[in-house]
């Protein structure tokens, strides 16, 4: 078992306007992407779990190929910058997301040896 | 068509020179920045400032005009100040005359234009029945939206840039706009393809952000042919790489492939990015799909009330244990004086999830917490009893086998302090329009030295 924080290249969280924060996810390579893609450990399902939200708070789950990206967005409980916002930028919501466990199993694109 | 992106959000930090005068040794065609952002918060736009010093801002536009009038190409600048607002153009159009009186420059062209839009105007609209949606989200736009805004801007297309290009505009201040537009308009002007002039924009409307390493507000050199755009890093240091140019179309958006400007849609699916040189991306393959009725978006913010803030800190495991039970005696003393509404409270609890409140998938504390009261109320003087209140009452919370007996929490000082207003934003909605320019006056005026060398800037 590893975590996301030791085979993204970038984990980050941003505004998406007002209302909204969205999540990037960037891998070093084609692989490394596509090997966490079919990990199923970063699903609408696994996120709203892990940010106890309801799966409608999610409005995009996106796997961005170009970029060999994962990224999703999640809906505000109030605009950013709001009275009792802690995070007018949306940037510390990402920290959550480092110690999400990819499972080992597929390794059948095998070019990395596990540590 | 070259164009040097030299800040991702002029006055937020200053531009870097060394980047910045190796993109102007490229001879740029146009040199622009966007100045915007809705990041900072809905307060600069309800209560009308800029977020940050004027000294920043003015320097940039003094390097950024310097350059442009020696090179002899347009300055295109977006957003003004932040908010887009009118007192925020006049500021950046008072502060180049400024700037070209100081530096005796020739006389030129200044053109500009305003985005905000009178609040009588939306609420006419509303009684004739216009529907304007709202995004993510919202629901319609409704009067008592308007009744909680103090000010609307709208976000122009590039649509007063080419109007002011037209006019023979050398320097353009913009109102809000989308960031994108900024370079589009004069790729656009020069008849280059939709597609390829906003996609161009989308990425360089953050400098280099689109480069990598990581490092902000270093200047990024884009060029546009009838084949491709490419992207080029300014920063010796700094690559434009098909993972750094690609992984910026994502930033800051909800959805990587899509981008909403006021006339179409730009459709990033189908690009092909490919490393050009070492420190260049080419990229091929945007669509632009013109939109029928023409939507305008409309960002507008609020006052919500007076702010005060308090601090604490706890070290005593059993008081954080019991940390709920301190908060509940600290709200019901402020209920007892105060009453249950009319006001706001919000205990942000640094060490278990003031961070990130309910998203916190971890809220368990550490071996001490920090306790940020904040209290917004109608007037200061309300906020700041009810702030002091909660604040204080953090001391006498009565915990039944607390050791410490003589105050339940630490204070940093023993006094609360006022923050500016409360703001929020109140729109983030779409109205239809007839004519891309209606929301947008656009006006020109000079600056400089006149050719007889007798009047200074008028």
């Amino acid at each position: 078992m590893m975590q996301l924080r030791n085979v993204a290249k970038t984990i980050r969280s941003k505004n998406a306007g007002v209302d909204l924060v969205t999540f990037d996810i960037i891998f070093p390579d084609l692989d490394t992407y596509k090997m966490v893609c079919e990990s199923m450990a970063l699903t609408p399902e696994a996120v709203a779990r892990l940010y106890n939200v309801d799966e409608s708070q999610i409005v995009e789950f996106v796997n961005f190929d170009p970029a060999h990206a994962i990224k999703f967005t999640l809906r505000r409980a109030f605009p950013s910058g709001s009275a009792g916002d802690p995070d007018i930028f949306g940037s510390q919501q990402y920290a959550p997301l480092l110690e999400v466990e990819i499972p080992d199993s597929t390794n059948h694109h095998g070019d990395k040896p596990r540590n | 068509m070259k164009l040097l992106s030299t800040n991702g959000h002029l006055g937020f930090a200053p531009l870097r020179p060394d980047s910045f005068h190796r993109g102007l040794a490229e001879l740029p065609d146009v040199i622009a920045a966007d100045s915007g952002s809705s990041d900072v918060g809905a307060s600069p736009l309800a209560l009308d400032y800029s977020t940050s010093p004027l000294a920043w801002q003015r320097s940039d536009l003094e390097q950024m005009l310097l350059a442009a009038r020696q090179l002899g190409v347009p300055m295109i600048i977006g957003s003004a100040g932040d908010s887009g607002a009118n007192s925020r153009v006049d500021l950046y159009v008072k502060l180049i005359k400024e700037i070209a009186e100081e530096h005796q420059l020739p006389e030129f062209t200044v053109g500009y234009f305003y985005s905000e839009v009178p609040q009588e105007l939306l609420a006419a609209r509303l009684r004739d029945g216009t529907v304007m949606p709202g995004l993510d989200g919202r629901a319609p736009l409704s009067v008592e939206d308007l009744d909680v805004t103090d000010r609307v801007v709208a976000v122009a297309g590039v649509h007063p840039f080419i109007e002011l290009l037209d006019m023979g505009a050398d320097v353009i201040i913009g109102g809000r706009c989308s960031d994108s537009a900024i370079f589009a308009a004069p790729a656009i002007r020069a008849g280059f393809e939709e597609a390829s002039s906003y996609h161009l924009g989308k990425l360089l409307e953050c400098a280099s952000f689109c480069a990598e390493p990581y490092g902000g507000k270093e200047s990024v050199l884009g060029t546009i042919t009838n084949e491709d755009i490419k992207v080029k890093a300014m920063h010796p240091d700094q690559m434009c790489t098909v993972a750094s140019v690609s992984s910026h179309a994502m930033y800051e958006r909800s959805n990587p492939y899509y981008e909403n400007v006021l006339g179409g849609q730009l459709d990033m699916s189908n690009c092909l990015y490919e490393q050009f040189d070492e420190r260049t991306t080419r990229v091929t393959g945007a669509v632009f799909t013109p939109t029928d009725p023409l939507m305008v978006k409309l960002e507008g913010a609020g006052r919500v009330g007076a702010r005060y803030i308090g601090f604490a800190g706890i070290r005593d495991p059993y008081t954080i244990e019991h940390i709920d039970a301190v908060i509940a005696w600290s709200r019901a003393e402020v209920v007892k004086a105060f009453g249950e509404a009319g006001y706001s409270l919000k205990f942000h609890r640094y060490g278990i999830d003031g961070v990130m409140g309910p998203w916190e998938p971890h809220p368990v504390p550490g071996h001490e917490v920090g306790l940020v009261v904040e209290a917004v109320a109608p007037t200061d003087d309300a906020a700041e009893a009810i702030c002091m209140t909660a604040t204080r009452q953090l001391f006498y919370a009565r915990l039944p086998a607390v050791k410490g007996t003589a105050g339940s929490v630490a204070f940093l000082f023993d006094e609360v302090l006022r923050a500016k207003p409360a703001c929020s934003w109140t729109l983030n909605h779409l109205m239809p329009v007839e004519d891309p320019l209606e929301l947008f006056p656009i006006h020109t005026t000079h600056a400089g030295v006149s050719p007889r060398g007798l009047e200074g800037s008028r």
